[in-house]
């Protein structure tokens, strides 16, 4: 079973030479530690960077330089920043090559729900809906099951959606899965010592699984 | 060149009233218009209806309009820093729209482009969705949204001078340069006001013609929500 640095670890080898990649909150935000060694990738942040680095310096924080969580940031060479609305233009336009963000619900269908818990208070969407609308390669990065035991791999999302038919791939502390295009979680890793009985249990949509489906490495 | 500036905030803003709807800069408190929010709240105008990506904290930005309940409406992407406003939400004082953020910024814009809607997927098969024209194009579903309006678009910029040309600098850019085009009446505040002819035309993010009002601002605490650091080892 992975622990949330392990779900990034294995998210980042995803990422390949000569992407753009936007992250969102949470786990999505560890991946940036562990992207491959001699690959360049430029990350995004929707407020409106393109470039984004590590944080600054202890006495080096800038106030004008924040990133979409809000936190002091860097820029890295070859950085730019723009407005808000051409840095939804190029998530809309796809030059953004993959977009990784967390998620309360998946469906098998590949919708997501990862905004609002209907009788909480509702913070807002954010950028989310735009991305998941838009973005041509999604992966979710999420807990496979909820506080309560309960699988967030749905034959349904029980809550209010933020997009349809997007997500491509999900990698939870227990597994990676495609989401295949006629719908249905496709297991395709998976985590070190668990089993693919495991994973069947864990997961209440419909789950494609052959009984030889090999390990991932993360290191 | 036509001048453009005022004495300051309080000149800046005289003519907001009421049940005014407010277009405000910024991302989290990164590129708010500080003075200006500091002068509605004295002026205490009411009913206010606020375009702004964010709602500001307890103590600071729109926050500060919030505890006088001056707000009616907040029309925003994402509102999650600030106690009062869940208070007065849960309580039904205070009425809130909440759309994606790239939408928020795309109708500021087709505002200032003098564009009367835009077409987006987001928020496509959602509750965003709900009682709005959706059309295809190319085998996709988009929904159509509307251009805003609102009566005072208030910026904050770096750099301006007289003639209201602007200069935004990093992050603090966001919202501010699309809501800038898109007010009936833009006040822009800078941290340095210069005369017209010292900025590089070839550096203006803002060209004067969509600024109405503009004053060099004073006092910027410019807070930092998340202060995130590494350490040097």
């Amino acid at each position: 079973m992975l622990d949330k640095n392990g779900i990034a670890k294995r998210i980042a080898k995803e990422i390949k030479d000569g992407y753009y990649v936007n992250l969102g909150i949470g786990i999505p935000t560890l991946v940036a530690n562990y992207i491959p060694e001699g690959i360049n990738v430029v990350l995004q942040s929707e407020n409106g960077l393109l470039g984004m680095g590590p944080f600054p310096f202890e006495g080096e924080e800038d106030a004008d330089l924040i990133n979409a969580g809000k936190q002091t940031i860097t820029t890295l060479p070859g950085s730019s920043v723009f407005d808000s609305a051409l840095s939804f233009g190029m998530i809309r336009s796809q030059k953004i090559d993959l977009t990784i963000l967390g998620a309360m619900e998946v469906s098998e269908n590949g919708d997501i729900a990862n905004w609002k818990i209907p009788g909480k208070m509702v913070k807002g969407m954010g950028g989310a809906m735009d991305l998941v609308a838009s973005a041509k390669n999604i992966i979710v990065a999420m807990q496979h099951v909820n506080k309560a035991g309960e699988s967030k791999l749905l034959p349904k999302c029980t809550l209010p959606l933020t997009g349809v038919h997007c997500i491509k791939k999900i990698v939870t502390e227990l597994a990676v899965l495609d989401v295949l295009p006629e719908g249905g979680f496709q297991l395709i890793e998976r985590a070190p010592g668990v089993s693919v009985d495991y994973i069947r249990n864990a997961t209440s949509g419909r789950l494609l699984a052959d009984d030889n489906t090999p390990e991932m490495h993360i290191d | 060149m036509i001048n453009k500036v005022v004495s300051g905030a309080i000149e800046a803003i005289r003519d907001i009233e009421d049940g005014d709807t407010l277009m405000l800069g910024g991302f989290g408190l990164c590129g708010i218009p500080e003075n200006c929010i500091a002068a509605l709240v004295k002026k205490n105008v009411k009913n206010l209806t606020c375009i702004s990506n964010n709602a500001g904290v307890d103590d600071f930005g729109i926050g500060l309009m919030l505890q006088q309940r001056q707000v009616k409406k907040m029309i925003s992407s994402y509102v999650g820093e600030n106690a009062e406003f869940e208070r007065q939400l849960l309580s039904g004082e205070l009425d809130v729209e909440l759309i994606p953020q790239g939408t928020l910024a795309t109708r500021c814009m087709a505002a200032g482009y003098g564009m009367p809607a835009i077409f987006t997927p987001a928020g496509v098969g959602t509750e965003v969705a709900e009682g709005k024209e959706v059309r295809n194009f190319n085998g996709k579903d988009y929904l159509m949204e509307y251009a805003f309006e609102a009566d005072f678009a208030i910026v904050k910029a770096w750099k301006g001078d007289t003639a209201g040309n602007l200069i935004y600098r990093s992050t603090s850019r966001n919202f501010n340069p699309v809501m800038a085009m898109a007010g009936k009446v833009t006040i822009a505040e800078v941290e340095i006001l210069v005369e017209a002819g010292e900025l590089d035309p070839d550096q203006i993010h803002t060209p004067g013609v969509f600024v109405h009002r503009i004053f060099q601002g004073a006092d910027y605490e410019k807070r930092i929500e998340q202060r995130t650091v590494r350490t040097k080892n």
